[in-house]
């Protein structure tokens, strides 16, 4: 209770202090207009539904990229899983992936998919696909192999199997998985919309940067991190409960 | 053939990714790519003028500084909350908040307080790479078995002396992973902004070549970065392992 006390001072007091120092013009306008003025901001926005469109358009694409990626990182992750040769060409690929800056491949999916809505969708994907085959292969591996063998013995069928032997170990790591999925295609969607397009909300806050025009700019940064932070953090929670459900049964 | 890619991985990986590159060359075509050794021969070309010389130091400075600042920064947060259970438990959802946020949606913010030039490209780079060397720091601090502190605290060390013969020496394997992971995300965010707001250094170059379709460029100084970026990670997890496992 404490701690949450805590948490919400750290939140209130840092933005307190930044709308003293806006509205006394310690810091000017231009660089940073006050937190409230930025709230009311982001609140008309949204009444009027001016960035609407944007906000779809990403969030369909964050979606796309979330689904392609769940789907087949776990898919190629099973796969891998069997395939030991397969796995251990591709271990070092794993290891030093989220080393390489995907986004300096946007250029070429650009040339290659056109300015549609691909090339977003495709680093959000790749982004995040990464993660959810190194989830699902650990989890598979947390399996004890002599439950498999039990499974056997006991004659379960594939599915009875995966239901009842692998999914209760692997759980845990594809909730991971999935979760730094999420977040990693959110970063590859949003940033890609900012290097180069021409719709999502990345586009319109680089739109709005190059215009000066901070009333639209500030306000829609906060949206994103607004958005990314209550995704983030109520998978966190949501993860914590089932943890907590798991150790008590 | 199976017993040779299970004793060289990473030389089969490469090989089969080459492999790869050219097939899609063959189907995609020239306007969209350029096969392996053309590229690395436009790269080898590239690498022997001055001025491509010069955004690479460009790069490299920007990029040397930031990771400077992500480590020392990003040790003293760590510690800082690692030695306190409270401060902890209060700070470290704002952290794991802090990685999962698209950080390019905080550039134009880095852009009017810094201006466009190198410090942007510092503080963008350093934004990226805090994060993970302070979460890792922390994680590290937390998995130090408690009698090294209690034996610390009964010795009577100073919190200098403890951080530097305790704390430090007892979670270094998992604050190098920390490194490892800060070292290749302050790469990306230094190259990232680069691309905006800068005259100079690859992300610029990058940038104008997207503009100009000039796949050349774009390829030659994609395959230098992801070379620069696998090498270095390839050596740090050498010797992240080495730290994790000193026997083997």
């Amino acid at each position: 209770m404490r701690v949450l006390l805590y948490r919400l001072l750290a939140v209130v007091l840092p933005v307190a202090m930044l709308e003293i120092l806006c509205r006394s013009h310690v810091i000017p306008p231009l660089t940073l207009p006050a937190p409230s003025l930025i709230t009311l901001g982001l609140l008309g926005i949204l009444e009027h539904g001016t960035f609407n469109a944007a906000i779809v358009k990403t969030l369909t694409n964050v979606g796309l990229a979330i689904a392609l990626a769940v789907t087949v990182g776990t898919i190629a992750g099973a796969a891998l899983h069997r395939a030991r040769t397969l796995r251990a060409l591709l271990e070092p690929l794993f290891s030093t992936y989220y080393a390489i800056p995907i986004y300096a491949f946007y250029p070429l999916f650009i040339v290659v998919f056109g300015l549609g809505d691909a090339p977003q969708v495709t680093i959000g994907f790749m982004l995040a696909v990464v993660s959810m085959i190194v989830s699902t292969l650990a989890g598979l591996d947390s399996v004890p192999p002599v439950l498999g063998k039990t499974a056997q013995v006991l004659q379960l069928g594939p599915v009875a199997t995966i239901r009842s032997v692998t999914l209760p170990y692997a759980a845990p790591y594809l909730f991971t998985g999935v979760k730094l999925a999420i977040a990693y295609a959110f970063i590859g969607v949003i940033g890609a919309e900012f290097i180069m397009s021409n719709t999502g909300l990345g586009y319109e806050i680089r739109f709005a940067y190059d215009n000066l025009d901070n009333a639209v700019m500030y306000p829609l940064i906060l949206l994103i991190l607004l958005i990314a932070v209550v995704v983030n953090m109520s998978l966190d929670h949501w993860e914590r409960v089932l943890r907590a459900r798991r150790e008590r049964a | 053939m199976r017993r040779a890619i299970n004793s060289h991985p990473s030389l089969f990986l490469v090989i089969a990714l080459l492999v790869l590159w050219q097939i899609m060359f063959w189907l995609v075509g020239r306007n969209a790519l350029l096969p392996p050794v053309e590229t690395a021969l436009y790269l080898g070309r590239l690498l022997q003028t001055a001025r491509f010389w010069g955004h690479i130091a460009e790069t490299g400075t920007a990029f040397a500084i930031a990771l400077s600042i992500a480590i020392v920064a990003g040790l003293a947060i760590g510690l800082a909350l690692g030695m306190n259970r409270t401060a902890a438990e209060v700070f470290e959802p704002f952290l794991l908040a802090g990685n999962s946020i698209p950080k390019i949606a905080l550039y134009p913010i880095v852009l009017l307080i810094f201006g466009i030039g190198m410090p942007a490209k510092i503080a963008f780079g350093a934004i990226h790479g805090v994060v993970p060397v302070a979460i890792f720091t922390l994680t590290a601090c937390g998995n130090v078995p408690p009698i090294l502190i209690r034996t610390a605290s009964a010795m009577r060390l100073t919190r200098w002396d403890t951080i530097r013969s305790v704390l430090l020496p007892a979670a270094l394997s998992d604050i190098f992973s920390g490194i490892r992971i800060g070292f290749s995300l302050t790469l990306i965010g230094t190259i990232l902004g680069e691309m905006f707001g800068s005259q100079r250094g690859l992300g610029y170059l990058l940038m104008t070549a997207i503009g100009l379709q000039n796949i050349e460029v774009i390829m030659s100084v994609t395959l230098l970065l992801v070379l620069v970026a696998a090498t270095v990670n390839t050596l740090l997890l050498v010797q992240d392992r080495r730290l994790r496992n000193p026997a083997g």
